[in-house]
This record gives structure tokens, C-alpha cells and sequence, in this order.
């Protein structure tokens, strides 16, 4: 193309635009240089997939024009995405083209954690693979193999490794953010609230939010329905020590004390009980052990949460009269990240009882019930069993888990106990950043015979591994199936959109290819993804051509609230909503929430709290261009007055000390009104450490560096983490 | 003839940043420059604050001084819409326009030309609403004809309170902002 061409462009004639170069706006960025492919057709494609720059799984419809991948759309048959991405999934196009990304197999050459790697072909990379786990199996057995995933892309890894007859498989999205949330649920209405969440925001006439930032937190669905809820006029109340963006919208923003958010919680539901605001119907129809409840509950005056909570009684009234005014429409949100001070899934289970006080779970503008299409799986043989327990949650310590704990695994990788484990797979999840206390993690990993980090960048985690394995990013693959629990049931497909640039390969070659290699070829019957996913949804009576074609095939509506038919059913064991619960009290633990006041941070020091970016995800899309052009760095916020004080300005460099002595990376001040005088803020993922990741190497500080203490929740094992304490330095005292 | 404007819901609007990258994905801005952006305007002091976040970009004034200014006729009032536009091919880079433009709105493009939002009017040729407002989750965007009492812009500048900005400046914007 020449430069003439180029500075045409503008020239405002559709013509012109359709010779644009597609490379143009990321000719720094030597991948895209390379990647016009094979398939470099003219004219522009579009081609429905999913995404996957976080979990929400938005459908999309990418453009390549000319045989580069141009831009990415939300595909309006899609009901998570309503047409529209976020940010992330707009700035989606960045993964391809991101020239830090891995390229080719690697396997280390140095000691642990030094990144001194050979680049290896990807036969030898799984014969190194098999040979380690054909060692790990016959001396300590296969159930010594563990795998940590994110993602519906680590299915067939799973398959894999399940096949070898591995049995311990955990996700950080349990201990270390949702999982305090779904067990407090589960243990109230005998379901979790799921993901996408089950959260009916839309027709929410009232929308209350304890630390939940929606509209930082990007996930879209519920953002579009925030933004729909906030412009039909919901009352919106937040309690957050930051004046979050949700804030702003806020008629009642309560600037809450970190830490005590379940004694708001619970003086809410004392006034809403003491002034009979309660959805009594609703309660005596299917509550279970009320007045018991109530009397627990009864010292739980506004007056009482004053002094915990910094909310004055009348604020509290107001707040809960508000809730009570718009019930059943008034919707409790559970949240997300909810592993805070590790009494969290007894808070979430008080949140739950609010809602259940306000009737709001299988209500419209409430909780629905999720639907989904009946796809079959996959025919596969079965698989090897076990005799020996998972690792971890020996003898049930944490009885109320219903999924794995991360950091169980972590700590049989250390003690050995109850059995050793030798191997690890990590699969698109940067442990160094999502586990708390690095220390721990990297003494786990210095016990293993083997580690695989499956990834498309060079995170620290792959930094720390043995073999690392360069994945394709999902605008370049096929995955397994989106049949997702939602409003309205839909089955998504993900499908290749333009090619890797180097050799990066899909998680299911190579799941199927490592199996090939242990001998487990029969575990994959199908020759390729293609098959496979062709098999599956001929089982459901669906056309793959059409799939492909739309993205996006939509089942028939369901009921989904109450009213409309949904089956009011709580799988509780006394099969109502436990206002009281006797499982709770049998197991030793409080059967209605107690509050516990949270220590305070000692004089001159600060409470470490972390939350998200609009524009990023984990510390996954740092290294992404177009998202780090939007944010390439974070800020640690700090009270306007505490920085004038500490004589500190927005943009000054500075060190964040945490009660271990540990220092964080330098970072900006942005000193804000936003934000109470006792905890500073820091958006989540940056700081990184791995030198692969040259655009985002030292860029801002990672707060899961500075999380060295966590607060194990004792129902389920989940790690609060906003449980740390900082000072800050002036860079200049680090020269 | 058409008089084309926005209106951006602020009560809507979270500050996402869709559509700056939306923006950057559709017109290849190059890495380290944007069209549009952010603004987060704070009042008052913890915790009794007001916060209004907006998207921000080019104004497409009515009277923009980015046009008088230029020598060589490259900015320009496009003929569709009344659109302020750019012909890189005229332009010399002499960043008049950029030292001009009281919102901060244009930037030198590093292969020399002065560049800024165009309402993609690429696409709103061939009847797709702009990028941005295309993308925005929150629906807070609103891309039409001003002169038009039917339009969707036209009606919500007549049901709602609105400002603009740095109306003081006498340039006359064409971006609305409901509040």
C-alpha cells in the first residue's frame, strides 16, 4: 500500500476505507508485520466466534479485511453480549496481535524461576512431558499430577489428565474470589448464584452493591443492565469505601468502614425485621427457621452499627426502608470477588437472607432461575479411579467447599500431605498473581518434578515453569462449546478467525497430542475439534454449518421467575430458604451470621484494597496494545487530605510496605476525594515482574505482591485478602 | 441539509473506555494516541461528592476555529453533515489547528497529518451509526441530525437538561451532554 493510499484514508469515501491498511494503526508491533496468512482473502470477512479476554463469553463477530484481522464486534443474536463488547473484548484484537506474546514451546534450561529457556519442537516438548509423568506415576501415582485452570479453554486439558488418572483440579475462581460468595448462597437457597450471575439488574427497581463496582468491573451483561436499570430511575445504594463509578449513580452512597461490611448487612435486616418491611408471605411460604433468625439477629440495631460501620442509624433506616419500599423488584447483588476478610461466606450468606427478607431470589427485578440447552457430551471411555482422597480439603476441613481450593493444592505441594504432589498443569491462570502469599506458591513449586504452563503470553507463572507451552489466542482456535446457564438458553461456538502467527497451537491439539504421547490415544476417538464438536451437537439435534454461520443458536424460552412457572424448589436439606441452618450448626459454625470487628490498621498505615479495571483483565491484557493505551499502569489512590498531609501529588512515584516488610514496585499517587482516609485502592494485575513481558514489565505495582497474609475462611477454605496493611514510601527513599 | 451531533447520557455513561478503543479498532488510530477519551469531572469532598464521567472527542463545532485557522485549507466543513474533517493531503503538520482547538481534540498523526474524530463519517455514509456509538454498552450515546425536531438527538436535547462544553469558547460545539 502506499503512503498516498494511506493519507487518503480520511478522505471520507466507504471506497477508500476498504484499502486501509489493517496493520497501519499497529505498525510498531512487529507480529502484525507477519500475520497477513494463507487464507489472505480480499474485501472484509466477518466471522461469529466467543471471547475469551475474560470468562463472560460474550459472542462476537470479527472482521478481517483482507486477510488481517481488522476488528471485533458483539454479534446481536448473542443475548450475554445484546451486539455490544466491552472494552476488553473491542480491544480483543490486541491478543493477535501483541508481540510479547509466547511463540514456540519452551523448556528450561537454568533453575527454577530464572526464564533461561531452550526453544524446543513440539514433539520434544511433549516426549519431555510424558517421560516426567510416566516418573511421577509410577513412583508416587497419577493422582500426584494436579492441574489449576481458568477457562472454558482448559476442558480438554482436563480430559487429558483425567485419562493419566489424575484427580486434583482447582480454579482460583473459587477460594480466591467467587466461591465464599456461592457457598453462602447455597447454604441459604440450596443454589449458588452462578456465572454469568443469575442477577436480574434490569428490572431491579432497587439496586443495592457492598463493594461491588459495576462499570469498573466490566462484566457486560450486567453493566449494560446496570446502565439500563440506572436509566429508568432504580434507586441505586452503595456501600464502598471508595466512591466507585457505581457511587456516582448513587442516591445513597454509604462510605462504609473496610471490614464491616456484614454488620451494615446485618442492621439492615434488623430494621427490615423490627418494622415488619419483610416480604411476610413470601417468608412464611418458604422459610425455614425464621424466629430463630429473627431473635439472633434482634441486637443488631442501627445504633449498634454505627460505631462498627461509620453509617449513621438514620442513613441505615432510610437504605433499608428504600429496600423494603421496592420489593420484590429490590436486588441484594451478591458480587463477585468476594474473598475479602475470610468471614465472607457468612457474609454472603447474610446477603442472601436479605434478599430472602425482601423475596427477591426467583423474583423479576430479583434473582431468576438460569436456563440452559441439553447438549450431550462427548462418548469417551471412562476414566481410571481412585481410591486415594483429593488433596485440597483433607478429611473435609473446610466442609462447606463444593469445588477445589487452589490454595489446599499449594499446601499438599509443600507438606507432602496427605500425599505428595509432583506435578503441576497450569492452564491460562497467572498463579503468581492470583494465589496470595507468592512466597508460598514459589516454595510449593520448588517441590515439583514437573510444572506445565499452558499460555499466550509470557505471565510469571510460566516464568516458574519447567515446560511452557504457547497457546493460540481464541481468535486463532476452535474450543470446546459454550452451553451456557443463562436468561435464555443458547449454545455458542468459538472458531478460528484468522491464524496463529507462529507456532502457537489450540489447548485441544495439544490435550490430544499429550494424550497420544502417555499412550492414551483411545481417550480421543475424534480426529480433530471439528468432529468432535460436530458429534456433540448432532447429538443435539443442531446443524454445525449453521453455528458456524451464526455464532449463535438460541433454544426455546423457559421460565425463569417464579411467577411465570420456574419450580420454587430449594435443594436446602430442609428444602426451604434456611433463615436458620442446622447444617451450619451441626458442623460447629454459626448458624445466622455473627459479626466479628476486623483488627484495625496500626497508626500511619494504610488497608490494602484492590479491584478492577474497565479496560483490563487479571494480569492477563497488560501486555495487550490497544488495552494498554487505555490504562498502562495503575494508581494507588489516596485520600486527597491524607496526601496533602503525607505531602504527596497525583502522579508522584511511591512504595508501598506492607506489615511483612515486603515493597511493592513503584507507583503513582492519585490522591482523591474518592476514597476514604483509612485504605488505599489499587486496580489489580499490573506490576509485573516476567521479562517476556516487555511492554508491562515494572509498569505499576502488583497489589497480590503485597497480599503476603490472608484470612482463611473456615467454611470453605476461601483466602480474604483485603486483610493487609501498607505505609508509604517516597520512590526517591528507593533511588 | 443534515447538522450532525451527539448526545451523550451522563447518568448512563460508567467511563468504560469502549468507545476510545472501539474507535481505535475501527480507524487504526496508532498505539500511543486516541481520538476520543474519559473525562471524570469530581466535585465536592469525601464523601459528599458529585462525579459526572463522559466521552469526550472533537466537537464538530458550528464555528470552529480549527478551520479558520488553518492555512492551507486542509481542515475543513465537510459538505455531509455539516462534519469537520481533515485532508491529510493538504495538511502540513503545522499543528495551527491542534494549538486552536480549546478541547485538546487533535493530535499530529506520526506519519505528519493533523488528525481527530471524524463522526466516522465512513460509516455513517453507508447508514451505521459512529464506532463509539455503536459499541457503548451502556447505550449512553446518541449519533443524529440536530436540525432534524424528529431525531433521537433532537428529542433528547428537548426532554432532558444538557450542557455542552467550554461554551464560553464561542465555538459553538455540537456535542451534547444530558445530565
Amino acid at each position: 500500500m502506499s503512503e498516498l493510499n494511506r493519507r487518503k484514508f480520511l478522505k471520507i469515501s466507504a471506497a477508500t476505507v476498504t484499502v486501509a491498511s489493517g496493520a497501519a494503526a499497529f505498525a510498531k508491533s512487529p507480529a502484525a508485520q507477519t500475520a497477513p496468512a494463507k487464507r489472505a482473502a480480499k474485501g472484509v470477512q466477518r466471522i461469529p466466534t466467543y471471547c475469551d479476554i475474560c470468562f463472560w463469553k460474550c459472542g462476537a463477530i470479527a472482521s478481517v479485511r483482507d486477510g488481517v484481522l481488522w476488528k471485533v464486534e458483539g454479534n446481536p443474536a448473542d443475548p450475554l453480549s445484546r451486539g455490544r463488547l466491552c472494552p476488553r473484548g473491542t480491544g480483543g484484537v490486541g491478543a493477535h496481535f501483541d508481540p510479547d506474546r509466547l511463540k514456540r514451546p519452551l523448556i528450561r534450561r537454568s533453575d527454577r524461576g530464572r526464564e533461561v529457556w531452550a526453544e524446543v519442537s513440539w514433539d520434544e516438548a511433549f516426549a519431555y512431558i510424558a517421560n516426567k509423568m510416566h516418573a511421577i506415576k509410577a513412583t508416587y501415582g497419577p493422582e500426584s499430577v494436579a492441574m489449576f485452570a481458568h477457562g472454558i479453554g482448559g476442558n480438554f486439558l482436563k480430559h487429558t489428565l483425567k485419562a493419566y488418572g489424575a484427580t486434583n483440579f482447582a480454579a482460583p475462581s473459587f477460594a480466591q474470589c467467587r466461591g465464599p460468595r456461592d457457598v453462602g448462597f447455597k447454604l441459604t437457597f440450596g443454589e449458588d448464584v452462578g456465572s454469568p450471575e443469575r442477577t436480574d439488574i434490569k428490572n431491579a427497581q432497587c439496586l443495592v452493591l457492598i463493594g461491588s463496582h459495576l462499570g469498573e468491573n466490566m462484566h457486560n451483561t450486567q453493566v449494560q443492565e446496570f446502565a439500563e436499570a440506572v436509566g429508568h430511575g432504580a434507586t441505586i445504594i452503595v456501600a464502598d469505601p471508595r466512591f466507585s463509578v457505581a457511587a456516582s449513580k448513587a442516591k445513597y452512597y454509604l462510605p462504609i468502614k473496610p471490614g464491616t461490611d456484614l454488620a451494615l448487612v446485618l442492621a439492615w435486616m434488623n430494621v427490615i425485621v423490627a418494622e415488619g418491611l419483610y416480604d411476610k408471605e413470601y417468608v412464611a411460604k418458604y422459610g425455614f427457621g425464621f424466629e430463630q433468625f429473627a431473635a439472633s439477629i434482634a441486637t443488631y440495631t442501627p445504633e449498634w452499627a454505627y460505631p462498627e460501620t461509620g453509617i449513621e442509624p438514620d442513613i441505615i433506616r432510610a437504605t433499608a426502608r428504600e429496600m423494603a419500599k421496592h420489593k420484590p423488584a429490590t436486588l441484594v447483588h451478591p458480587g463477585r470477588h468476594a474473598a475479602w476478610y475470610g468471614d465472607d461466606s457468612q457474609r454472603s450468606r447474610a446477603v442472601a437472607l436479605l434478599n430472602a427478607l425482601l423475596g427477591s431470589w426467583g423474583r423479576k427485578g430479583g434473582f431468576y432461575a438460569p436456563v440452559s440447552m441439553s447438549v450431550p457430551g462427548y462418548p469417551y471411555p471412562a476414566y481410571p479411579t481412585s481410591t486415594k482422597p483429593k488433596v485440597d480439603n483433607p478429611d473435609g476441613r473446610y466442609p462447606f467447599a463444593h469445588e477445589a481450593i487452589t490454595t489446599g493444592i499449594r499446601e499438599a505441594t509443600i507438606t507432602g500431605e496427605p500425599y505428595p504432589v509432583k506435578g503441576w498443569f497450569v492452564y491460562a491462570t497467572n498463579l503468581i498473581h492470583a494465589l496470595p502469599n507468592e512466597a508460598e506458591t514459589i516454595k510449593a513449586i520448588q517441590n515439583l518434578d514437573l510444572l506445565v504452563v499452558v499460555d499466550v503470553i509470557p505471565s510469571e507463572i510460566a516464568g516458574w515453569a519447567d515446560v511452557v507451552l504457547p497457546e493460540s489466542v481464541y481468535l486463532e482456535r476452535y474450543d470446546d462449546l459454550n452451553v451456557e446457564w443463562f436468561r435464555e438458553p443458547f449454545v455458542a461456538l468459538r472458531q478460528p478467525v484468522v491464524d496463529a502467527p507462529d507456532e502457537q497451537k489450540p489447548n485441544w491439539w495439544m490435550a490430544k497430542k499429550l494424550a497420544e504421547t502417555l499412550g492414551l490415544a483411545h481417550y480421543y476417538p475424534w480426529k480433530d475439534i471439528e468432529e468432535y464438536l460436530g458429534h456433540r451437537l448432532a447429538g443435539a439435534g443442531l446443524s454445525f454449518d449453521e453455528l458456524k454461520q451464526k455464532g449463535i443458536i438460541p433454544g426455546a424460552p423457559q421460565p425463569i421467575f417464579f411467577d411465570e412457572g420456574a419450580p420454587a424448589e430449594f435443594a436446602t436439606p430442609s428444602g426451604k430458604i434456611e433463615f436458620y441452618s442446622l447444617q451450619l450448626q451441626t458442623a460447629g459454625f454459626d448458624p445466622v451470621p455473627v459479626y466479628t470487628r476486623p483488627a484495625e490498621p496500626p497508626p500511619g498505615a494504610f488497608r490494602l484494597i484492590s479491584g478492577r479495571s474497565p479496560v483490563h483483565t487479571f494480569s492477563r491484557t497488560q501486555s495487550n496494545r490497544v488495552l494498554s493505551d487505555m490504562m498502562d499502569e495503575n494508581e494507588v489512590w489516596i485520600n486527597a487530605d491524607m496526601a496533602r498531609r503525607m505531602d504527596l501529588r497525583s502522579g508522584d512515584y511511591v512504595r508501598l510496605k506492607n506489615q511483612d516488610a515486603v515493597v511493592s514496585n513503584r507507583v503513582r499517587v492519585k490522591a482523591t476525594e474518592r476514597i476514604r482516609p483509612d485504605c488505599v485502592f489499587m486496580v489489580h494485575g499490573f506490576g509485573h515482574t516476567s521479562r517476556g513481558l516487555k511492554h508491562a514489565y515494572q509498569k505499576g505495582a502488583s497489589d497480590a505482591h503485597l497480599i503476603t497474609r490472608y484470612a482463611t475462611d473456615p467454611l470453605m477454605g476461601g483466602t480474604g485478602m483485603n486483610v493487609n496493611f501498607v505505609t508509604i514510601e517516597p520512590e526517591a527513599a528507593h533511588g | 441539509m443534515a447538522r450532525f451531533g451527539m448526545v451523550i447520557d451522563t447518568v448512563r455513561c460508567v467511563g468504560c473506555m469502549d468507545c476510545v478503543v472501539a474507535c481505535k479498532t475501527e480507524n487504526q488510530v496508532p498505539e500511543g494516541f486516541n481520538r476520543d477519551w474519559i473525562a471524570y469531572d469530581v466535585k465536592g469532598t469525601f464523601p459528599t461528592l458529585h462525579m459526572e464521567s463522559r466521552s469526550e472527542r472533537c466537537n464538530h463545532c458550528d464555528n470552529p476555529p480549527c478551520v479558520s485557522c488553518c492555512p492551507t485549507s486542509a481542515s475543513h466543513v465537510h459538505d455531509v453533515g455539516g462534519v469537520v474533517l481533515v485532508d491529510y493531503d493538504k495538511c502540513i503538520g503545522c499543528k495551527g489547528c491542534v494549538a486552536s482547538c480549546p478541547y485538546g481534540a487533535r493530535f499530529i498523526h506520526p506519519d505528519g497529518y493533523a488528525d481527530k474524530c471524524t463522526f466516522c463519517i465512513h460509516r455513517v455514509e453507508q447508514g451505521l451509526q459512529p464506532a463509539c456509538v455503536a459499541v457503548c454498552p451502556t447505550h449512553c450515546m446518541h449519533f443524529g441530525d440536530l436540525d432534524d425536531p424528529n431525531s433521537d438527538v433532537s428529542r433528547l436535547l428537548a426532554s432532558r437538561n444538557h450542557h455542552t462544553l467550554l461554551p464560553e469558547a464561542g465555538t459553538k460545539p455540537r456535542i451534547f451532554y444530558l445530565t
